[in-house]
């Protein structure tokens, strides 16, 4: 062929020249452990259902579906969890942590308008389930066991299912309405609830049973020896705030002492606020950094003008009085006593010291080992009696409402796992997603929006829900807050910044991005430019 | 920020795609029919900001055109790397003759479209910043003053990078380079010289003048199109790292160029007829020491034998550009549609 004047070579594209040679070091996706699904106690995905949300319209179904993936109650868990998530946030090292669960109580309180459900979508496997207690715990396994084609009984002593959401948490923070939506979503994958069924003796119905998950609570309110005058009026929170919910009001008077620092004692001050006391004294051996009560409920107790009584002990009770004593803390933190003696008046004193559970229904269960009250389980939640399992606040862990639903569905797996025979699925545990593997420049500034809250008149008189929720545009905002650690959210940054053209889009859903490695020089842009921290270098075998 | 923010939240328009968006408001790096007007195989170091910033610029300015155009390289990194013989990079119609002529030889080829009624099809040149501010200076300026219709881009980084790193007239101060005094009291270029060409192009009062850098891909492509939309002489002036000529990792040319504008080193506006329209506003100010101690060119201003007086000069040089441009921005509220909100620390988007 003709070729021009010093010409002697065809034309050609530099894309013989394969560039990927160069590389010591090639880019990898990687998925890394997001900081809130760490801190699930319920085992949530939220990164991936907050990625759903994000979208908005129908979105917000898909979200849904991805939270109740692992957990049956989003919009229980939108009201009553102490969201550990949105403490671990890599947000709020940028402004302020992604308000995870005002969104979830929006996804929740969608699906309850618009009336989604789930299905079971395996065939029947044929095993029986027990669950004793139909708290959250027991609740969770079930659903979990149901979904998984297991024939489930919950038997439940109380007269209603909910445990401690409807005997222990307060209508204004978790309205009943609410909790017997999800309750009954959980009912309709043909779950068998027997009410009013309490357990006395574990060993005479196990036979009838192909394993048990035990999650019977602890409802037993904690007893402190406190002399007190013949009229004096005492009662304790776990059953004031039970007797409540049958419709038995008590009678506390004008000025109410309540006696502890912990959650429940928050709850017992501010149901008494509404049910007419005056006057609502928290007293508490400790000092508030001690307090074991969250942040928001010592904050919203204080909103609702609960007063507290720090480093004080109680000494006597009388009619209309008690006899405190001033505590000082030692080097150690623990609280001594001063000697130094004060009156102050009430017309009843509370007692939210703690809870016992009643194991009398485990009586001869063989294998079975109790220390401190609760039962001792293995990481996979059985008991020392094999088919055996148990959860909630019957064992020894954090007692929560989302720390039972994390461990109903860590045992429903490992009942699954015990019927079939098989090893459970292994945990995989990715490395965190920690804020210095981010590049935050990307995101853009956004203020956090904040729930609106129930005007005080109304909290201190009603039981209306105090907390109120976010509405669509508010809860797409906050959705969008969230940074995606560790894991592509399509932001085409990476597609963008290869000065080589060595990442191709695909464009598909769950594949996203690929990286040609016959051109990829190794320079390390697209992982330095990745907003959410999900590429990185792995050295070449060279 | 020049070109338009989309107030979505999470990344907005920081990032090239964003899945929230709909396809037509995402950059035109972002879409799977890009044209790659600079294509793979091509020569240039990893990391190379100047191949990033020539595809950028190309391929906004092929969507802007619709593919009708000629671009016009002179001698530089930026021609050797995408061309050894016989094998091209460029997925254009492309034309390279000498180093000091390439504004001349784009102002015939526009002149010789406009001959054969071909003005449909438009004229974009490009060189580095030797073949800019020095050797092809005179030929550019008498494009700029004839008003010939072109767009004339500079890849500035800072040096003549493929010969082995020479200090040009657009090394700033400090810097060392292969031939600026490597010893001595004070190592690396000298201060009181150079210059800043898109002053000097603003001078000439053609139509457009902006500056950009590669961190910032949609203000890039922004400036890319509305040049488009003018006749005449135009000249974007794009900051573009060089990872070997400036002893940086091949990984931080994004962030040298994000760096370099958010401490006022390099400042970004725009300017029509002479005038100066927009400025992008630094959004997290930070110390001009931030930008420095990424790049060895530098490195003898640091450590334990350091020179915080030079530096200091580099700051006030800095704060000069702050002040001069006026590329502070006015505290804005970020505004979102929250129910009450805390006014985050940040400044606003």
């Amino acid at each position: 062929m003709d070729k021009p004047f010093a010409i002697t070579l065809d034309i050609g594209s530099s894309r013989a020249n394969k560039t990927g040679a160069w590389r010591t070091e090639r880019p990898v996706y990687t998925n890394r452990m997001p900081p809130c699904n760490d801190a699930c106690p319920a085992g949530e995905n939220i990164q991936a259902w907050l990625y759903e949300g994000e979208e908005g319209g129908a979105g917000y179904e898909r979200a849904w579906r991805q939270i109740m993936v692992d957990n049956p109650f989003p919009a229980i868990m939108g009201r009553v969890c102490y969201h550990p998530c949105e403490t671990a946030c890599n947000r709020g090292n940028l402004d302020e942590s992604v308000g995870i669960n005002s969104v979830e109580r929006f996804l929740g309180d969608e699906a309850i308008r618009q009336g989604w459900t789930v299905t079971v979508d395996v065939p029947p496997t044929g095993k029986r389930v027990l669950v004793i207690g139909a708290g959250p715990s027991g609740l969770s396994a079930a659903y979990h066991l149901a979904r998984r084609g297991h024939d489930v009984t919950v038997k439940e002593a109380g007269p209603m299912a909910g445990g401690m959401m409807r005997f222990g948490i307060p209508k204004y923070r978790l309205p009943r309405e609410v909790l017997d939506a999800e309750v009954r979503r959980i009912l309709d994958l043909g779950v068998r609830l027997e009410l009013d069924a309490k357990v006395s003796d574990l060993m005479a119905l196990k036979d009838e049973y192909d394993a048990v998950f035990l999650a019977v609570g602890a409802q037993l309110g904690k007893r402190a020896y406190i002399p007190a005058g013949s009229a004096a009026k005492m009662l304790d929170a776990v059953s004031m705030l039970r007797d409540l919910e049958t419709g038995e009001k008590p009678l506390l008077g004008r000025r109410v002492a309540v006696y502890g620092g912990g959650n429940t004692a928050m709850d017992a001050a501010r149901t008494a606020k509404r049910l007419g006391a005056s006057e609502a004294v928290v007293v508490y051996r400790r000092n508030k950094d001690k307090m074991p009560a969250h942040e928001s409920e010592f904050m919203e107790a204080t909103e609702e003008g609960i007063l507290f009584k720090w480093l004080t002990t109680i000494k006597h009770v009388d009619e209309g009085r008690l006899v405190i004593e001033k505590m000082e803390l030692d080097e150690s933190g623990f609280p001594q006593p001063t000697g130094e003696l004060e009156e102050l008046e009430a017309d009843s004193l509370v007692l939210a010291l703690g809870q016992d559970t009643d194991l009398s229904l485990l009586d001869g269960v063989p294998g079975l080992v109790v220390e401190d009250g609760v039962v001792m389980v293995g990481r996979d939640m059985m008991t020392g009696c094999p088919g055996i399992f148990a959860g909630g606040d019957m064992v020894p862990f954090e007692r929560s409402v989302t720390v039972a639903v994390g461990h109903g569905k860590r045992a429903a797996k490992n009942i699954d796992a015990y019927l079939s025979g098989a090893a459970p699925e292994p945990v995989v545990r990715p490395a965190l997603a920690s804020y210095d593997t981010l590049n935050t420049w990307y995101y853009s500034d956004a203020p956090r929006t904040r729930r609106p809250v129930l005007e005080r008149a109304r909290r201190e008189s009603t039981f209306d829900e105090v907390v109120l929720g976010l509405d669509e545009s508010n809860a797409l905002y906050e959705a969008r807050r969230c940074m995606s650690c560790g894991n592509c959210f399509s932001c085409d940054n990476c597609y963008g910044v290869c000065p080589d053209n060595a990442v191709i889009k695909l464009g598909r859903p769950g594949e996203k991005y690929l990286i040609d490695l016959d051109y990829c020089k190794g320079c390390g842009l697209c992982v330095s430019e990745c907003p959410a921290g999900a590429i990185q270098m792995v050295p070449e075998e060279i | 920020m020049a070109h338009q923010e989309i107030k979505l939240y999470q990344t907005g328009t920081f990032v090239a795609g964003n899945r929230l968006l709909d396809p037509e408001q995402r950059s035109v790096q972002a879409r799977m029919g890009r044209s790659n007007s600079l294509t793979s195989g091509h020569r240039a170091c990893q990391g190379c900001g100047e191949a990033l910033g020539a595809r950028y610029v190309l391929d906004a300015a092929m969507r802007a055109t619709d593919g009708k155009m000629v671009a016009v390289n002179s001698t530089g990194c930026l021609e050797v790397f995408s061309t050894p013989y016989p094998e091209s990079s460029w997925q254009l119609p492309w034309l390279h003759s000498l180093f000091g002529n390439g504004p001349a030889v784009a102002a015939g080829v526009a002149a010789a479209l406009k001959a054969k009624g071909r003005d449909d099809i438009r004229v974009v040149g490009q060189a580095g910043d030797g073949g800019t501010v020095d050797i092809g200076f005179g030929t550019l300026s008498g494009m700029f003053e004839r008003n010939d219709d072109v767009l004339f881009v500079c890849y500035d980084n800072e040096g003549y990078m493929n010969t082995g790193v020479q200090r040009s007239g657009a090394t700033p101060p400090a810097a060392r380079t292969a031939n600026t005094k490597p010893v001595g009291d004070e190592p690396g270029n000298v201060f009181g010289q150079g210059k800043f060409v898109p002053a000097i192009a603003m001078a000439h009062e053609i139509p457009y003048v902006a500056t950009a850098t590669v961190a910032e891909l949609r203000d890039l492509e922004y400036k890319v199109e509305k040049a488009m939309t003018f006749r005449g002489a135009r000249y974007i002036h794009v900051f573009v790292p060089c990872p070997l000529g400036w002893g940086a990792a091949s990984s931080d040319t994004i962030r040298l160029s994000r760096l370099a504008k958010e401490t006022g080193v390099f400042p970004v506006f725009e300017a029509e007829h002479g005038e100066v329209t927009e400025v992008s506003t630094i959004r997290r100010r930070v110390p001009v020491e931030e930008y420095l101690t990424l790049q060895k060119r530098y490195a003898h201003l640091f450590g334990p034998a350091g020179r915080p007086d030079i530096v200091a000069r580099l700051q006030a040089t800095a704060d000069r550009n702050i002040a001069r441009y006026g590329l502070l921005a006015p505290d804005e509220e970020p505004a979102g549609p929250g129910v009450a909100q805390d006014v985050a620390g940040e400044g606003a988007v």
